[in-house]
């Protein structure tokens, strides 16, 4: 069984997953974080302005795969801490970035279902999608990277009230949405501005899907790419050392 | 390798407090072992330590020669835990539940599948297979976390307190599986304030109190070491309270218990004549005397108070 340390570790990942997904994907906070706020981001600033459909598509699948990606993912270990599942689970032959990734896969696959749905009001609506192969990457990429950025957010710190660790991943994620290009496209922003958005991993999904809708992209499509990658190697990085110390102390 | 399970120097801290203190001891294959001491005492970090969810700050824990440490997957891969505030999945139904735990330790589909309905069965939970186990009584769901920990076939089992609250027919139940796995070669490690459970299951016992080993033997070696626990017991035929009996050297402690009077003592045979002639010349009637070997409760509050200092 411990044959292929790595593969068999995989193998239990998805088991974490599919449970997660099974308990947490109509559970309170994911479907107001996931689902409600990025609907009400996008009546709030999009609706009545008189904006071209394709930069409405932006925002509209920015927002959607950013927030529906990172909302199981915090969630999952506070309320696991609460509901007293976690100490059977540490004590399983399960690494801890197993543990998580299982927890990371689980919000991806949440993030790429939900995001099916601007896709489909895109098409609709008439948005015409130049590089289709490259969007379906970029959205893959990306609910991955979002996905990791949730785990990292629920790391710190070591609590067992998930409403606190929504607060805080909400603290976190709210201005990003502000900073990524998405109300303002980052070619129309200030130097200032764009150095600022530099930092934030929605920038490089909004400037993937502004290239395969629009045409146009301010970042090269390797440089979005090599970004979101980068950016998820950081996160599942940091989030797994910081696990590592945090979990006992939630027991 | 003789051992299940080796402990040595093992320590624990929280902030200033320690919770383990450099203990020392080794399970052997096959047995029960039992692991009591008052709330606070350690057993459920040493618990903890051993089946690698916390770290340890010094010592190492070896399962079946195992580093906790540094193999902990190994080690893992070969136990399994019923933890003392553990749920099962209340999402889930107790047949998901029991799946999950299978994957999670890499048992085959069709062993998993087969080994779940065996255990649902044993324990009367094959109907309720594919209820949430959100609706289950608290008897229900120990027996499920029980065949959670079953279903891998673990070599070293543990048990943080697995009867607690528990009625009679669920506890007997529990206990009956203990005994059959052990017969069929699973070492247990078994956590437990029941004193009459660990006297009547353990192979061996360690006490442990403030963070520390107070003693480890069978059950019965340690009620023998205590000759000072020995005691007889006496019932009038009317009610007489522990200041009216003639005081004698020999008697260490007195107490009423319901309608019958428990005297401590090393010397029974004293003890008894002395009560018989207080019969007599008070015109009692002996409804019944016993003199009685000390229980495992009776070693296990003199060794915590002698640890106190009482």
């Amino acid at each position: 069984m411990l044959e292929y340390p790595f593969l068999e570790q995989l193998k239990r990942a998805f088991a974490i997953a599919k449970k997660n997904l099974r308990i947490y994907y109509k559970s309170g906070p994911v479907l107001i974080f996931g689902l409600i706020t990025p609907c009400f981001f996008f009546l709030a600033f999009f609706i009545g302005r008189n904006l071209p459909i394709q930069q409405l598509f932006t925002g509209l699948i920015g927002m959607t795969i950013f927030f529906s990606s990172m909302s199981i993912g915090p969630a999952i270990v506070p309320f696991e801490a609460r509901s007293r599942t976690l100490e059977r689970l540490v004590s399983t032959p399960v690494s801890v970035w197993a543990l998580l990734l299982g927890d990371v896969i689980a919000s991806f696959l949440y993030g790429l279902l939900v995001t099916i749905i601007p896709v489909t009001i895109g098409l609709v609506s008439g948005v015409s999608i130049i590089h289709p192969l490259i969007l379906c990457l970029g959205i893959f990429f990306a609910a991955f990277c979002f996905a990791s950025f949730g785990i990292l957010l629920s790391a710190y710190p070591p609590t067992d009230v998930p409403s606190t660790v929504m607060m805080t991943s909400t603290l976190v994620k709210f201005p990003l949405v502000f900073i990524s290009g998405i109300f303002i496209p980052i070619w129309e922003m200030h130097d200032w501005q764009r150095i600022l958005a530099s930092f934030s991993p929605l920038t490089y999904f909004t400037d993937l899907v502004n290239y395969c809708t629009q045409g146009t992209s301010y970042y090269s499509v390797f440089v979005d790419f090599a970004a979101l990658i980068g950016f998820t190697l950081l996160f599942l990085t940091v989030a797994i050392k910081i696990h590592e110390k945090t979990l006992p102390k939630r027991l | 390798m003789e051992h299940a399970i080796e402990v040595k120097d093992l320590t624990k801290n929280y902030g200033e407090i320690t919770a383990v203190n450099h203990i020392n001891f080794e399970v052997r294959k096959k047995e029960i072992f039992g692991f009591l001491g008052p709330n606070g005492a350690g057993k459920t970090t040493t618990i903890r330590i051993l089946t690698g969810v916390i770290k340890p700050d010094g010592g190492t824990a070896t399962i079946m020669g195992h580093n906790i440490l540094k193999e902990p997957l190994k080690a893992k891969q070969i136990i399994s835990v019923v933890p003392e505030m553990a749920n099962a999945y209340i999402n889930l139904t107790a047949w998901q539940n029991l799946m999950l735990i299978g994957e999670l330790y890499g048992v085959p589909k069709k062993v998993r599948q087969e080994r779940a309905r065996h255990l649902l069965r044993d324990f009367k939970l094959f109907e309720r297979r594919k209820h949430l186990a959100r609706g289950f009584s608290k008897g229900m769901k120990q027996k499920l976390i029980l065949c959670m920990a079953l279903l891998t076939e673990p070599q070293v089992l543990f048990l943080d307190e697995p009867t607690s609250g528990l009625d009679v027919e669920s506890a007997r139940l529990i206990r009956d599986t203990i005994r059959q796995y052990n017969r069929d070669g699973t070492t247990i490690f078994l956590s437990t304030h029941n004193m009459e459970e660990a006297n009547r299951l353990c192979d061996r016992i360690a006490i442990i109190n403030h963070g520390e080993i107070a003693a480890i033997d069978n059950p019965e070696s340690l009620r023998m070491k205590s000759s000072t626990l020995k005691s007889v017991e006496v019932s009038f035929n009317k009610s007489v309270s522990v200041n009216e009996l003639p005081k004698n050297a020999n008697v260490t402690e007195a107490k009423k218990i319901g309608d019958k009077i428990k005297l401590y003592t090393d010397e029974p045979h004293s003890v008894i004549n002395s009560i018989i002639d207080y019969a007599r010349s008070q015109d009692l009637k002996i409804i019944s005397l016993n003199t009685l070997a000390p229980t495992l409760e009776d070693v296990f509050i003199k060794l915590v108070r002698e640890y106190k200092g009482d």
